[in-house]
Order: structure tokens, then sequence, then C-alpha cells
């Protein structure tokens, strides 16, 4: 049991993302247990891959319901790259696979022209205030890597949008949830501050 | 706009940076953890380890210098050399890696690709490839050499245009790019080769090899087409430091992160 915890269901930023943490001075721990993640005062839903073999991942670990309640509780959630892909309605990438449906919207491959994946820094332009991007510059880069992006139906819960041949929602919240399509736990100190930033908007203080 | 990528190289053996770097202050200059963190401060994008130990019994210790790195610094680490199986990108990964860098190990068995691929994503594979221009040849093509250790390596007998193109269907979500011709010369990178195969994948592209000047960087990126460059001695070597590079590729108009 532990005041954080990271959705273990073996996605492959899971370290990275612990180190982070870790780092920061947080107690944490990585678990696939609901009573670990429903116990917790803060949720990291981490992932990298393919969102439709993430989708199936979970529902064979009993996730999806423990995912749900976590939202209809309002209790603090963080998804990360596919951690934020999978919240949509549904996905393009592998033909079309039903998600979370936790935020309206489809998940779609971004537009030839550009090298895909998107890879590399970008810059995330916050659209509004919020706590997740607390004392971090406008326009400051992120590290990505990514080949679909999110579109949520309700663009008032966009935060911040990235360009890369089309302007994307690169982080969206509601509530108590929030869900970034970059890496925080590669994107050196700023990406490390939206961690701090929010634990501390859900109150939970360092070891 | 996404931004490109400056990215320090370091060659690691036994668990320690071969050639070492010149540094200003008390900061050993051995140790790959300590490099890894003095160029994420100096504004590195990513990081490159390639493990240049011969003997497979030392490999554990690279485990354990991308551990330390992992624990200490929060940029994208690519690790390879010496990668043969799926089992051995695993174990990085699990070390703390972001990507894994094959080359020799891929031409000897493509399957390599794919099965790394379908196991952790495409982003998590980087096809790493050493290429010669073939002499006299007009149009000119340039062939895939692998073995590139301390005896310069042999021909592979692939054209390495048709082989990066094949290593993207098989599944490698990035390409490094290094040239046998201008590596170490320092007198710049082999733009031709670079664009050539930028133009011909989907996929970011990375150069390697020739670096001497902040120029040949910018050319790299203009002329070349890449989406990102590795260098190693001209960093290494204290005479351009990351920062005034990409103020200077920054002036020239190419979109870099600071």
């Amino acid at each position: 049991m532990s005041d954080i915890a990271i959705i273990d269901y073996g996605a492959g930023n899971l370290r990275s993302v612990n180190n982070a943490i870790v780092r920061l001075g947080y107690q944490v721990e990585i678990s696939n247990q609901a009573e670990d993640i429903l116990q917790a005062k803060a949720v990291v839903f981490p992932g990298v891959g393919a969102a439709g073999d993430t989708m199936a991942t979970l529902k064979n670990l009993g996730l999806v319901q423990v995912i749900h309640r976590l939202v209809t509780e309002g209790r603090p959630l963080l998804g990360i790259c596919i951690g934020l892909q999978v919240l949509y309605s549904g996905t393009e990438e592998g033909g079309w696979y039903d998600c979370l449906d936790i935020i309206k919207g489809k998940v779609k491959k971004l537009p030839a022209g550009p090298k895909v994946p998107h890879m590399g820094w970008n810059q995330v332009k916050t659209k509004k205030a919020h706590f997740l991007f607390e004392g971090i510059p406008d326009g400051s880069n992120f590290y990505f890597v990514h080949s679909y992006y999110g579109e949520p139906e309700d663009k008032t819960l966009v935060l911040a949008e990235t360009e890369y041949g089309i302007t994307f929602a690169s982080a969206v919240g509601r509530g108590n949830l929030a869900a970034v399509q970059f890496h925080p736990e590669r994107s050196g100190d700023l990406g490390l501050q939206v961690y701090d930033n929010f634990f501390n908007f859900a109150g939970i203080k360092k070891k | 706009m996404l931004t490109k990528r400056i990215i320090p190289c370091l060659d690691v053996k036994g668990g320690r940076v071969v050639k070492g770097v010149k540094f200003k202050s008390h900061r050993d200059a051995g140790d790959p953890v300590e490099l890894a963190a003095f160029y994420n401060e100096e504004g590195a994008d990513e990081l490159v380890f390639y493990d240049i130990t011969a003997s497979s019994d030392e490999r554990p210790i690279m485990l354990e210098v991308v551990k330390r790195t992992a624990n200490k610094v929060f940029i994208p680490l690519t690790v390879g050399g010496g990668l043969r199986t799926v089992e051995d990108m695993h174990r990085m990964l699990e070390a703390g890696a972001d990507k894994v860098s094959i080359n020799t190990a891929a031409v000897l068995r493509p399957e390599l690709i794919s099965e790394g691929a379908k196991r952790f994503g495409n982003q998590c594979i980087v096809l790493g490839m050493d290429a010669r221009r073939v002499a006299g040849s007009d149009p000119v093509r340039w062939e895939v050499f692998t073995h590139t250790g301390a005896d310069g390596g042999h021909s592979a007998g692939i054209d390495a245009i048709k082989w990066a193109c094949r290593a993207v269907d098989l599944g490698a979500g990035e390409i490094v790019v290094n040239s046998i011709d201008a590596d170490g010369t320092k007198a710049g990178y082999d733009l031709e080769l670079l664009r050539s195969i930028s133009e011909s994948v989907t996929v970011p592209v990375v150069a390697s090899g020739g670096a001497g000047k902040p120029e040949d960087l910018y050319q790299a990126l203009v002329a070349g087409k890449a989406d990102a460059v590795l260098a190693a001695s001209i960093f290494h070597f204290g005479t351009y430091s990351i920062r005034e590079t990409k103020e200077y590729l920054s002036q020239k108009g190419i979109p870099v992160r600071f």
C-alpha cells in the first residue's frame, strides 16, 4: 500500500515513471491489484505501445472496472501516452478498438507528411491555467513518441496543444483526471515538475 | 513544432567511457553516469551508449551502468552494442533504456527487428547502420557493413537504402545512419547518404559519423534532411559545447530545445 500507485499492466515505461517519482521523493508502488490502486491517494496510468493491446491486457487483468471506479469516485488519476489514449471512446489504431470511453472522442493516426512516429521534443502550449502546468512556462518542450493522437469532443477538456502537421490536444483534464500525450518521465526537469504538480494537487507529501 | 535533436553518444567498455571526455571540472571523465548527467545539464536531447565490451561476461556491467543512469537522468536513453537477441533487448529495456539499437545482429537475422518491434513496440527499436560508398558508383550507391569494430568490418553485400526500407517495413522505429567514410574525419557527415535514406523512409533518421563543427550538424539537418544528429568527439573533447552548438543552429533557423 502506498500514497501513489502506478498501474502495472506490463507497460514499457513503468520503470522510468517509477524512477521519476522516487527521484522526486514520493512513496510509490507499482501494482495491478485493485486494493493497492483504489487506496492510493493518486494513481498514475503509464503506457507505451499499442492501445488495442493495452485494452486487451487491462481487461484480462480486471483493471477496466478499477479505472472506471477511480474516475467515478473523482480520485486523482494521471494518464501518460497510451494511458491517455485508452481513456478515449476508441482508437483507429489496428482498425478500431473500443477503449474506456472516459473521455468522449476518437484516437486517430497522425497525418502522413512529417515523419512518424512523432518523436522528440515539441512545444506544449497551454490553453488555460491548470495545476498540471503550474510554474511551467507556456510553450515548453516535452518529449513525445507516438503515432496516434486523441481528439476530445468536448474542447473545454483541452489543457494544452502541440503542433505536428496538425494541432492536437497534448494534455486533457477534467476534475481530478489529467492525461498527457508526452512522457513527463523522459522530459527532464520540466517533466518531473509535471509529476510534482500532480501529486501536490492530490495533497501528497514527500517522504 | 518538433525540434531537431542533438544527441551525444558514448562508447562504453567495461563500465567506463572510452576516450574519456575533457571536463573542466572535478568530475570523473570516465564514468558514463557522470557524463550522462553532465550532458543532460548541458542540454542534450537524448543520450546514446554503445557497449563496445568485447566479452559477454562483462555485459552485466553495462546493465548496471544503464540502471544507474536511468535513476539519475530523465531524458531518453538508447543503448546499443552487441545486442543479439530479444532477451538482450529486454534486459536493456528493463534496466532503464528507452530504445535499443541493433546493427550487425539485424543484418544477420532481420527477423530480430520484427520480433523486437512486436514485443516492445516499434518506437523502442533503432536500426543502426554502417554504410560505405561503393567506389566509382554512378549514380552513387552505398553498401552496408557489419562487424565494424576495430578492424573496419566487412561488406554485407546489401544496398544501404534498400536495407533501411526493409528494416522500417520490419518494424524499426528509427534509423541511425553511420557513414564509414566520414566517421572520425571531422570533415562532416555524408549528406547524400543521409538525404537518400531520409527521403526513402517515413521514420526519423539520425545522422552519425563525421561531425567536426556545428556547421556540420546544420548541414546534416538541412541538406542531409536528418531529424537528429549524434556526435561524439565534437562534444567529448570540449571543442564545442552542446549549448554553443544549439545556439548556432537556432541562429540559423533550426528549431532546437533550450
